[in-house]
């Protein structure tokens, strides 16, 4: 059977109303770009999508998503443990200002990141003098790309860390353990899975972000173009197909990711069971 | 081990927790922390083991002050209420841990480690599970992990903080007796906390009351039970009935309800009557009796006297004929214990 | 041996001293960088020749007229998604069906799509190569690179936020309310009405301040589609970005003030609601 039965009415309609706009807004459009990359054959496909532009383009979204997710993956864990753990001044300021990235337009943060780290410019002044250039490179993208993912690792491993029964970490101390070993050997392993999450979520928004890239990016081609702006560069020269080939790619990345999100939460809820 | 608990005061805030406990717990002893909750009891068993520390006071193993000493470092046994299981590691991985995480010289060898965890698992009757998570387990398997667990660093003193409370009672009888067993085999000093005080008689070598942070008595199940020292304890400890009254003379009386109080100054008072305390005798008060319920060799009784005091009446199976629900019995009062109020 | 207490030992969940002065440190440190001087930075670029100045480039036409245009897209935008979110909610919190778990991962699947691929697939099907092309243009219907398909760029990528928010919210707090207004005789709509919505009040409203600060602050997406016409189809964001590439800095920083404010009191609403509504605002990572 479908559905099982229940006493709450309203079942048909707005999983009707749910289902169609879902349909309408969401998944025929979405099909739309599969269609359109299936329509320029598998050569076609293949010659757009995985052209040495693209590739390149993929290099840099990729890699510098995976360098921000890495280094989200640190000092947004350090972030989240002293907003779980310790009691400071400014505590709820920090913590609210953790949700920035949410609610800043990404337009807003892409001028105001170039600004900050360009060379010659504010904080660009200090870099090079350490010869360190963070704009209009990898270094400008990943920078980029830590500011938007931050908050996915923060408050995916937040929860996790308060749910994180103290008894746990007694027990290991009164078994012997230093801090340090309860850290290594029990605190941490129990925050892996939480901790993956969020760096995929932190990853797989990196690698479609545009609108805070595309200001310190540089966009000159196979070198600091990311892969979303091959897209639009590629939709302006009205190469619609090639477009489409390129946003299947990060689709299916984006899918795959998803697949491993949804595997290593559920991979975590059996344990904790 | 011995431990000495000299004068120890903890305080949450404002509230406090602990005012002035002294104990002393002699080595090989299994000794039941009990009381109702907010008494104290959870917040001395952590003093102990180094998960609190006292405001005030000192605690000493032996002759060796571990007052402020880290939990690391005192070599206790902690078995907590929901267990605490490394849900990541398996159960022998669980046990292993304390071994694992020791250093150098300290740390024994891989097949020593293998052959102690085996040995741990067998004693709690796990043997074969070693391969398994934590969340394969029955609530009553993970206990005894738990247990294996604190006990495989060879601790000087073994603390259990409400070990039964989350387990349904027919695991929880089971595993009382094996408690005891496995307390018999490897005679390490054991303190256990509970709020029930049928576990704490039934388990316990002593019995430690307490009751708003303070120790109300110290003693053996029997002499908790039949010498009870204050109001609270007989209260808490076993059934009773408690009548408000007076006393004249070394005289109890609370309506027609009479028992000899020796010993006790004369003005209000208050008494408690075991169930089993009340004998049928025709001189004695006459209650109404409400309803009779047999259970196994013994009879429940309720009754009401003539003054509208309630009573709860334990007889012998033999004895139930005397009570019949409707009718009038004579009752006296055989022994009580009686505390000015 | 003393107990007089000189020594104060450290709890086992505590960390040391200097592990948490070190945490702190680099946290803050960390944070500056990321966060606070960015949101410093357009501020003081803003007023950097003054107030006069600024307020002008806010003033001025084209600004209004994006200004205008990003409030009505949110407009239309966020009372979609609510109603949507509303009904999805409904459907899946309150009922049991097979494929419950797959039609919410098709609910999240916007969050994982670009953001330049949301507003490529609408290119796709209205665009004059598109599906509609041709019929579009013989009935001179305008969706592309006008205010239709940024409003539907703006849904896709605002889609889950508010049912995102109501699912797990509705999910736990189950059906018994429901169930008892309907065995005393309310009707559906009433129970729905007088029970469940004053449950998920807080929740539906934290749902649409994110909901909203999203969908005025999109660019990728709505780049895509609008067409960048000036005074017509750009958006705040759209138009940030045009000055910017003018070297109007100034005028571009005085509109992403706007939009930082807008960013601040959304923050602002979104911490207030989790301090007094801890249980049902706010409890899912976005």
């Amino acid at each position: 059977m479908f559905r099982r039965r229940s006493a709450i009415p309203g079942f048909g309609l707005t999983l009707g109303i749910t289902l169609t706009l879902l349909s309408v807004v969401v998944l025929i459009p979405l099909s739309a770009v599969a269609l359109k990359a299936a329509g320029i054959g598998w050569d076609g496909f293949v010659a757009a999508g995985f052209s040495e532009r693209a590739m390149r383009a993929y290099r840099l979204s990729f890699g510098a998503a995976f360098a921000a997710a890495a280094i989200n993956g640190v000092f947004g864990m350090i972030t989240a443990w002293a907003l779980v753990r310790y009691q400071f001044p400014g505590k709820t300021v920090l913590n609210a200002l953790v949700d920035l990235p949410f609610a800043l337009p990404t337009a807003v943060a892409g001028i105001a990141l170039v600004t900050l780290y360009q060379p010659g410019n504010l904080l660009g002044v200090w870099l090079d003098a350490l010869h360190i250039k963070a704009a209009f490179n990898f270094t400008g993208v990943t920078i980029a790309l830590t500011f938007i993912g931050l908050p996915f690792v923060v408050r995916t491993l937040e929860p996790i860390m308060r749910d994180l029964a103290a008894d746990v970490e007694e027990a290991a101390a009164s078994l012997g353990a230093s801090r340090w070993q309860t850290v290594m050997r029990v605190v941490l392993p129990s925050l892996g899975p939480a901790w993956l999450t969020g760096f995929a979520l932190a990853f797989a928004r990196g690698v479609g972000e545009y609108g805070s890239v595309i200001f310190i990016a540089g966009n000159l081609p196979f070198k600091t173009e990311i892969a979303p702006l091959l897209i639009v560069i590629q939709l302006e020269q009205y190469e619609y197909g090639a477009a489409a080939s390129i946003a299947v790619v990060m689709l299916l990345v984006s899918f795959a990711m998803l697949f491993v999100i949804n595997a290593i939460q559920a991979y975590a809820r059996r344990l904790a069971a | 081990m011995t431990i000495s608990i000299r004068q120890v005061e903890k305080s949450f805030g404002r509230y406090p927790a602990l005012g002035g406990v002294s104990l002393e717990i002699k080595d090989g002893e299994l000794l039941a922390l009990l009381g109702p909750s907010g008494s104290g009891k959870t917040t001395l068993l952590r003093a102990i083991a180094g998960l609190e520390f006292p405001d005030k006071g000192q605690i000493a193993f032996d002759a060796q002050d571990v007052t402020f000493a880290g939990a690391a470092e005192r070599g206790v046994g902690f078995v907590f209420q929901q267990y605490a299981l490394f849900k990541h590691m398996t159960v022998a991985r669980n046990v292993a841990f304390g071994l694992d995480v020791r250093k150098g010289k300290a740390k024994p060898s891989k097949a020593a480690i293998a052959a102690r965890v085996e040995e741990l698992l067998n004693l709690v009757e796990l043997g074969g599970l070693g391969k398994r998570y934590p969340s394969q387990l029955s609530g009553g398997q993970r206990q005894r992990v738990a247990l294996a667990r604190a006990l495989a660093v060879n601790p000087r003193v073994l603390l259990l903080d409400e070990p039964f409370g989350a387990l349904d009672a027919t695991v929880r009888k089971s595993l009382r007796k094996e408690l005891r067993r496995i307390h018999d085999a490897t005679g390490v000093t054991t303190i256990f906390v509970t709020h029930d005080q049928e576990e704490a008689l039934e388990l316990a070598d002593r019995v430690a009351i307490l009751n708003h942070g303070v120790i109300e008595q110290v003693g053996t199940p029997a002499e908790v039970h039949d010498a009870p020292a204050s109001p609270f304890v007989c209260g808490f400890v076993g059934e009773a009935n408690r009548f408000e009254g007076e006393v004249s003379g070394g005289v109890f009386r609370a309506g027609g309800i009479g028992v000899a109080a020796p010993g006790v100054a004369d003005g209000k008072a208050v008494a408690f009557v075991r169930p089993h305390e009340f004998v049928i005798a025709p001189a004695g008060f006459g209650a109404h009796i409400q309803r009779v319920t047999l259970q196994g060799p013994l009879a429940h009784v309720e009754a009401v006297t003539s003054d509208g005091i309630r009573l709860q009446i334990v007889a012998s199976r033999a004895d139930a004929a005397n009570y019949a629900a409707g009718a009038t019995a004579n009752l006296t009062v055989r022994a009580a214990h009686v505390y000015p109020a | 041996m003393s107990s007089a207490g000189i020594r104060k030992a450290r709890l086992a969940t505590e960390d040391p001293i200097w592990v948490k002065a070190l945490i702190l440190t680099l946290v803050v440190a960390f944070l500056t960088l990321v966060l606070i001087l960015p949101l410093g930075v357009v501020f003081t670029q803003a007023l950097a020749k003054g107030w006069k100045v600024a307020w002008a480039a806010v003033r001025e036409p084209d600004a209004v007229a994006a200004i205008k245009l990003t409030l009505l897209v949110a407009a239309i935008a966020v009372p979609f998604n609510a109603v949507f979110g509303l009904c999805a909610s409904w459907a899946i919190a309150k009922h049991d069906f097979r494929g419950k778990a797959f039609l919410i991962t098709l609910i999240d699947l916007p969050f994982s799509v670009s953001p330049v691929v949301a507003g490529l697939i609408y290119v796709l099907v209205f665009g004059a190569q598109g599906w509609f092309g041709d019929w579009l243009i013989d009935h001179d219907i305008k969706i592309l690179f006008a205010l239709p398909a940024i409003v539907l760029a703006t849904i896709f990528v605002t889609f889950p936020f508010v049912a995102r928010e109501l699912i797990p919210l509705m999910q736990e707090q189950g059906v018994a309310e429901e169930e008892a207004a309907l065995s005393l005789g309310a009707s559906g709509l009433r129970t729905f009405l007088r029970v469940t919505a004053p449950n998920v009040r807080w929740g539906l409203l934290y749902g649409v301040l994110l909901c909203n600060a999203r969908a005025m602050g999109e660019f990728g997406a709505v780049s895509v589609v609008s067409g960048h016409i000036r005074g017509l189809t750009n958006t705040m964001p759209l138009h940030v970005q045009i000055l910017y590439d003018d070297n109007d800095a100034t005028g571009a920083f005085a509109v992403a003030a706007l939009l930082c404010l807008l960013a601040v009191v959304t923050l602002v609403l979104k911490t207030t609601l989790e301090v007094a509504q801890p249980d049902v605002a706010g409890r899912r990572a976005h």
